[in-house]
C-alpha cells in the first residue's frame, strides 16, 4: 500500500490481482480477541465441574443441568417472559410514536423527539430504578398523589418492571424504527389512495408488510435489551421477580454462595444461546428489508 | 513463582513483595522480633491493600483513618461496596502483583474457601489468647473479628408500634413495609435473616425450611417489600421496616436525619454471625498486612468496632478488664446467652435449601 502511494503509480491491475481477504483480518482478530476468547473461556468454565471438597476439577455436564433446572430454570423462563412481553409492547408503542412524528412533518417536533429519545434510551440501570422508586414506590410522589396503593398497584412486581423497562425501551425503538418509517414513501400512499384504498387497507397490505422486517428487527433489539438488563431489576425488585441476570450476578459476586462461578458461566451460556437464536431470526429479515427500504 | 511474576510486571523492586521474605513468614509479632520491628517494616512498605471495606459498614471508615494516622501507612481500599466473593477473587487471581489484597475481611464460608485455596498465611495477633476458642482457627489462619445479631430496624415516625419479634411482622398493620438488605442468595445479612426466622418458627440449624415458609407467608400477606433496603431507602421512608445486622441498623439510627430509627434484636430468633480477618499469603505488603491485624485486634481497634455498634471478638475480655469503651458498650442491645453458630456442613446445607427455595418463596 505505502509503496504504491510513494511511487505514485497505482496500477489497478495489480490491485485486482492482490487478494482482498487481508483487509478483513483486523476484524477477525478483533472478533477472536474480544468475542472468541471470552466465549471460549465461558464455555470451558460452564463444562468444568469442581469438586467442592477436594478442589479437583473435571469436565462434565453438572453445571449445565443445574442451570436448566429448579430455580434457575424459573429464572430463565422469567427473563424470556419479561423480555418477550416488554419487547412486544415497546415495539408497538415505539412504532406508533415514531409514525406520529413522521406524519406530523414538523421539523421542530421531530428534532425534539429524537433528542429526547436519544437521552431517554440511555437512562437505565440503578438511577432509573431509584427514579421509579421515588415516583411510584410505596411512598412515591405519584403513588401518594393518586393513592395508587388502594388500587393494588405495586411497582415491585412483574408489571412494575415492565413499566420501568418501557421507559427506556420505547425511546430506543423510536430511534431504531424512524429511518424505516421515513422510507415509507408518501407516493405509495397517494398511489394506493388513487386506486381507492383506505388508510387501513394501505397499512394492512403495503405499509406493515414492507415495514415488517424492520419492525421484527426492532423487536429483536428490544428483546435483547430487556433480556440483558440487570441493574434496574436488581435495585427495584431484588429477587422477587426471578430473572437470570440477577441469578448470575448472585452466583458470581455475592456474600453467600461460594464456588458457584462455573454455574454462573453455564447460565451465561444459556443466555448466549437464546440471544443467538433470537438474532438468527434477524439476519435474513434485514436482508429482505434492505431490498425495499434502501 | 510470585517473585518471578512480580519482577515481570515491574514491581518486584521491593523484596517484601516476595513470599519468602521475612515478613511473609512471620506467624506472630514475636517472629519479627517484637512489635517495634513489625511497625518499622510496615512503615517501610508504606501501603496496605484491602478490598470491599465500606466506610459506613461497622465503622470501617474510622478504623481505616485511625490506622493511617497512627502508622502513616496509606490504605488502598478497592471497591468499598464490593462483596466477599470479589475480595476472594482479588486475592486468588493476583498472586505476585503489587495490587493484590494484603488482608482479608470475609464471612466464614469465604475464609474457608480462601484457606482451601491456600491463600491464607497463619498469623496470631498479640491478643490471640483472649479470643474465645470457638471463634478462632487453632492454626491461626483466620479468626473472628467483629459481628452482630440479626435485628429489626423500624421507623417509629411512620410505624405506630414497632415490631419486637419476627412473629409480629406478620401483623396486617405492617403491610408492604418489611424489607431486607438484599436477597438471601447474595446478601449475608438476608441469608442470616432466613436462619433467624427459621429459629423463630420451630426450625433449627439443620432445618431452615421454616424460615423460607415464614417469608412465603409474609409475601402472601402482602407484608414483604422486595426493595433492597439501604441507608437511602430508609431515609426516604420507602423501607420503614428493615431486617439487617444490628450494627448496621444502629449505625443508621445515628446517621439518619428526620427518621426515628428504632432497633430491636428479636427474642424469638436470635442469630449472630462474625466476620473474620486473615492475611493473604501472597500479600504484596506482608508487614503492613500483619500490622493491620494487630491494630484491629488491639484495644484501640476493638473499641472502634464497639463505637460502630458491632461486637468485637475481645468484648468479654475487655469488659472484664475494664478497657472496653463503656459508653459505646452500653449502646449495643443486650442479648441473652452466648451466640451459637451453625457448623460448616449445616451452613452449606442451608445454602442449598435457600438457594433453591428462596425464589419460589417470594415470587
Amino acid at each position: 500500500m505505502s509503496t504504491t502511494r510513494t511511487s505514485g503509480q497505482r496500477t489497478p491491475r495489480r490491485n485486482r490481482r492482490r487478494p482482498r481477504w487481508p483487509a478483513v483480518l483486523p476484524f477477525f482478530l478483533f472478533l477472536a480477541v474480544c468475542f472468541g476468547i471470552p466465549a471460549g473461556t465461558m464455555a470451558m468454565g460452564a463444562f468444568t465441574v469442581t469438586d467442592p471438597a477436594t478442589g479437583a476439577s473435571r469436565y462434565g455436564l453438572d453445571n449445565v443441568t443445574d442451570s436448566l433446572s429448579g430455580a434457575y430454570a424459573t429464572g430463565l423462563t422469567g427473563s424470556v417472559r419479561l423480555s418477550l412481553f416488554s419487547a412486544l409492547l415497546a415495539t408497538v408503542l415505539g412504532t406508533l410514536t415514531g409514525q406520529a412524528v413522521v406524519a406530523s412533518r414538523r421539523p421542530a417536533l421531530r428534532k425534539a423527539v429524537v433528542a429526547a429519545c436519544g437521552v431517554l434510551a440511555n437512562f437505565s440501570g440503578a438511577p432509573l430504578a431509584f427514579a421509579f422508586i421515588a415516583t411510584l414506590g410505596t411512598t412515591g410522589v405519584v403513588t401518594r398523589m393518586f393513592d395508587l396503593q388502594r388500587t393494588g398497584f405495586s411497582l415491585y412486581s412483574f408489571t412494575g418492571l415492565v413499566l420501568a423497562y418501557l421507559y427506556f425501551m420505547i425511546p430506543l425503538m423510536v430511534v431504531a424504527v424512524l429511518p424505516a418509517l421515513d422510507g415509507v414513501r408518501t407516493q405509495w400512499q397517494e398511489a394506493a389512495a388513487s386506486c381507492g384504498a383506505t388508510r387501513g387497507q394501505f397499512w394492512r397490505h403495503i405499509g406493515i408488510p414492507v415495514l415488517m422486517p424492520s419492525l421484527l428487527g426492532g423487536a429483536v433489539l428490544m428483546f435483547g435489551t430487556s433480556f440483558a438488563s440487570h441493574a434496574t431489576a436488581a435495585v427495584m425488585t431484588g429477587s422477587s421477580v426471578p430473572l437470570i441476570t440477577i441469578q448470575i450476578s448472585n452466583a458470581l459476586n455475592g456474600n453467600v454462595l461460594v464456588g458457584q462461578e462455573n454455574l454462573a458461566l453455564a447460565m451465561s451460556l444459556n443466555m448466549v444461546v437464546i440471544a443467538l437464536l433470537v438474532m438468527s431470526v434477524q439476519i435474513p429479515l434485514q436482508r429482505r428489508s434492505a431490498r425495499w427500504l434502501g | 513463582m510470585a517473585a518471578v511474576s512480580g519482577a515481570a510486571t515491574g514491581c518486584g523492586s521491593a523484596p517484601a513483595s516476595a513470599t519468602d521474605s521475612e515478613a511473609a513468614k512471620a506467624a506472630s509479632a514475636k517472629d519479627f522480633g517484637g512489635m517495634d520491628k513489625l511497625i518499622a517494616a510496615a512503615k517501610k512498605e508504606g501501603q496496605l491493600n484491602v478490598y470491599a471495606l465500606a466506610p459506613d459498614w461497622a465503622n470501617y471508615g474510622e478504623m481505616i483513618e485511625a490506622f493511617e494516622k497512627k502508622y502513616g501507612i496509606k490504605v488502598n481500599n478497592e471497591d468499598p461496596s464490593g462483596s466477599s466473593q470479589g475480595a476472594l477473587n482479588a486475592a486468588a487471581k493476583r498472586k505476585g502483583q503489587d495490587r493484590a489484597v494484603d488482608a482479608l475481611d470475609l464471612g466464614t464460608a469465604y475464609m474457608q474457601e480462601a484457606k482451601k485455596k491456600g491463600l491464607l498465611a497463619p498469623y496470631k495477633v498479640a491478643e490471640w489468647e483472649s479470643i474465645p476458642d470457638s471463634q478462632k482457627q487453632p492454626d491461626g489462619s483466620y479468626m473472628n473479628n467483629y459481628g452482630g445479631y440479626i435485628s429489626i430496624g423500624c421507623d417509629a415516625k411512620v410505624i405506630k408500634k414497632c415490631p419486637e419479634t419476627f412473629k409480629d411482622l406478620l401483623k396486617p398493620e405492617y403491610r408492604n413495609k418489611v424489607a431486607l438488605n438484599g436477597n438471601p442468595t447474595e446478601s449475608g445479612s438476608a441469608f442470616s435473616t432466613v436462619f433467624a426466622t427459621a429459629l423463630a418458627n420451630g426450625g433449627s440449624f439443620d432445618d431452615v425450611q421454616p424460615g423460607l415458609d415464614f417469608f412465603k407467608e409474609l409475601k402472601q400477606r402482602g407484608n414483604y417489600l422486595p426493595v433492597e433496603s439501604s441507608k437511602a431507602t430508609i431515609q426516604k421512608g420507602e423501607t420503614p421496616i428493615s431486617i439487617d445486622w444490628d450494627y448496621l441498623n444502629l449505625g443508621y439510627s445515628e446517621q439518619l436525619k428526620g427518621v426515628d430509627w428504632q432497633v430491636t434484636v428479636p427474642s424469638d430468633g436470635v442469630y449472630a454471625q462474625y466476620y473474620n480477618q486473615g492475611v493473604n499469603k501472597y500479600a504484596p505488603h506482608p508487614a503492613a498486612a500483619r500490622l493491620w491485624l494487630e491494630f484491629i485486634y488491639s484495644t484501640e481497634g476493638q473499641n472502634i468496632w464497639l463505637k460502630g455498634y458491632s461486637r468485637p471478638a475481645l468484648l468479654d475480655d475487655m469488659v472484664q478488664d475494664g478497657t472496653a469503651d463503656k459508653a459505646a458498650a452500653a449502646k449495643i442491645p443486650e442479648v441473652e446467652g452466648e451466640p451459637t453458630f451453625p457448623t460448616q456442613e449445616q451452613e452449606a446445607a442451608a445454602k442449598e435449601v435457600i438457594g433453591k427455595g428462596w425464589g419460589k418463596a417470594v415470587s
